[in-house]
């Protein structure tokens, strides 16, 4: 064995793919770099890459006067709290039932509730519509969250955090005299919470972003959420300038992109420890 | 057979309550899924076999006409191409990009950190804002790309405007915004696996190639079959930009699946037609479960 020959071969290539990553990162942010250059310079000017052009916050005042924002941005929030509630409370109860009960049917449930992983809420637009109008729930918070609360998703990671939590821990808070549902509380919520942190960042995101169904139930400007705002205002046809258009995209991803690239770390943590592979 | 051997009354009811709370502890999750995943599936089943009603005409029975009807559209059958086309292309880049990612991200290289964010980035973007960022790049003559091109003096393409073109500049946005997400799973896989196994590979004079060939491919196997089937699904449901970018346009060049049915139920009203395509796509969403869960699971253990 020649343990120092092959030195700088590896150095060489590790060079190269060094310069593969850089450049890579640098076309994946290119978009939204072009945007926040763009939304920053004069109407007309959004491609102009001298520095000598004045900068202007012009496009910003623009767009924010253009729609009413902070109405899109409170729906937004009301649809993405309402919805990662109902999932963490449901998901957890039948999570639990799932880990830890014996039943009769409790397999051919199981099957049937990874079967909603597949029937996405997506796909049945137009029966969930009809169920939705129904239930009189059209243009409400309810009616953009009620299709997504009961996640498959979210049942059968926390059945898989529940079931490699030791039984002995829930055996002695039994002894101890707690109930079935604060075994629930104090023994298994606990230790299942890195699978809550990836679970709920992994929803706020989906649902922040989420658009065909939001699009789809909400007929009044007063219970639009950012993304379907954000859409009718980007429209073509809508005639705004690119320049409006690229401020107003950065107003609305701005929020969400600074805080997923502040708890980056512990996002990348949480998937590591909820074992999702 | 445990109940033949416990005949003991405290031992059953003990057994009856344990089935009492798991029912009630499903109940509320249950009632949620039967009456927006189960009972619309089987009522858009049930709609694919009627005709459209009017005021004047009641929908009446009319057994598999509607799927007839699809088949004898055009339109279904390019729908049909594009969606397979967008499955083909954009699921292979997306893992093999986010492959690539994940071993450069996890590898020490200067900047590391940086490099991790950039690539993560479009996650985080919700699919419409994504798609005006992109229109930013393919606006004919003032977009980012023809700025570019026409400074070699090319002429001016129009991206989206043309069919040739269309299909693959949606591709490339979608790939964009799912490949950092994929990332992910493949980083939290790689770090899982013991550094010890790639220096024993290096020692043996295995080259980097043939490690990755060799080793980490066969043990990034279940997070690529997961992924696989992830962005089988996208292929599917990714469909927000269209409603930017291109409409389906131009000339149903890029018209997906999905945007297809949303047409024909939200602004053609035909709730039969959209029904009936509907039921084709559960059709091979079930499949891809029945695959998933014969095939793969095997492989993967759930425990």
């Amino acid at each position: 064995m020649m343990p120092s020959s092959p030195a700088r071969p590896i150095r060489w290539s590790a060079a190269l793919e060094a310069i593969g990553a850089w450049l890579l990162a640098l076309v994946w942010i290119a978009p939204l770099l072009f945007a926040l250059w763009a939304s920053l310079r004069a109407p007309g000017q959004a491609l102009d890459f001298s520095l000598a052009a004045p900068f202007t916050f012009e496009n910003y005042r623009a767009a924010w006067a253009a729609a009413p924002w902070p109405v899109y941005a409170l729906n937004t929030l009301a649809l993405v709290s309402f919805t990662l509630v109902g999932q963490l409370v449901l998901c957890t109860l039948a999570g639990y039932a799932f880990a830890r009960f014996r039943f009769p049917g409790r397999e051919a449930l199981f099957v049937l509730v990874l079967l909603q992983l597949f029937v996405l809420p997506e796909v049945l637009i137009v029966e969930n519509y009809a169920m939705i109008s129904r239930l009189a729930l059209l243009d409400t918070i309810a009616g953009m969250g009620l299709p997504y609360v009961a996640s498959a998703f979210g049942i059968f990671l926390l059945r898989q955090a529940f079931k490699s939590v030791p039984v002995e821990l829930e055996e002695a808070a039994r002894v101890e005299g707690c109930s079935w549902l604060g075994v629930l509380w104090r023994v298994y919520v606990p230790a299942a919470r890195p699978v809550y942190l990836a679970y709920a960042l992994v929803s706020v995101a989906t649902h922040w972003n989420n658009f065909l169904w939001p699009l789809i139930v909400t007929n009044t400007p007063g219970r639009r959420p950012l993304t379907v705002g954000l859409s009718l205002f980007g429209a073509p046809e809508s005639g705004v300038d690119i320049s409006v258009i690229s401020a107003a995209t950065i107003m609305v991803v701005a929020p969400l992109l600074i805080a997923f690239l502040i708890f980056q770390r512990q996002f990348i943590q949480a998937f590591l420890r909820a074992g999702i592979r | 057979m445990p109940d033949a051997l416990a005949p003991d009354p405290i031992a059953r009811q003990q057994r009856r309550l344990q089935a009492l709370y798991g029912w009630m502890l499903l109940s509320p999750a249950l009632i949620l899924l039967t009456v927006f995943a189960f009972l619309p599936a089987f009522a858009t089943v049930w709609g694919s076999l009627y005709s459209r009603g009017t005021a004047r005409r009641p929908a009446v029975f009319n057994g598999l006409e509607n799927y007839a009807d699809l088949a004898a559209d055009p339109t279904f059958w390019t729908v049909l191409g594009n969606n397979f086309v967008y499955a083909a292309v954009t699921i292979p880049v997306s893992i093999a990009l986010a492959l690539a990612m994940a071993l450069w991200a996890d590898s020490r290289i200067p900047l590391r950190g940086f490099v991790r964010s950039a690539y993560f980035t479009p996650t985080v973007l919700p699919m419409v804002a994504a798609a005006n960022l992109w229109l930013f790049f393919y606006t004919p003559g003032l977009g980012v790309i023809d700025s570019f091109t026409s400074l070699f003096g090319l002429p001016a393409v129009n991206w989206l405007g043309q069919p040739q073109t269309a299909l693959g500049a949606v591709m490339v946005v979608t790939v964009w915004k799912e490949a950092g997400f994929f990332m992910i799973f493949y980083l939290a896989a790689l770090q899982t696996i013991p550094p010890d196994l790639k220096e024993a590979a290096l020692v043996e004079g295995a080259s980097r190639l043939t490690y990755l060939r060799r080793v980490l491919l066969p043990l990034l196997m279940p997070t690529t079959a997961f992924i696989f089937i992830n962005a089988l699904i996208n292929s599917v449901k990714l469909i927000d930009h269209l409603f930017i970018l291109t409409k389906g346009g131009p000339n149903n060049a890029t018209k997906l699946v999905l945007y297809w049915i949303w047409e024909m139920a939200f602004s053609y009203f035909d709730r039969p037609h959209a029904a009936a395509m509907t039921v084709l796509v559960l059709l091979v969403l079930g499949a891809v479960a029945v695959f998933q869960f014969a095939v793969l699971d095997k492989r993967i253990h759930y425990r």
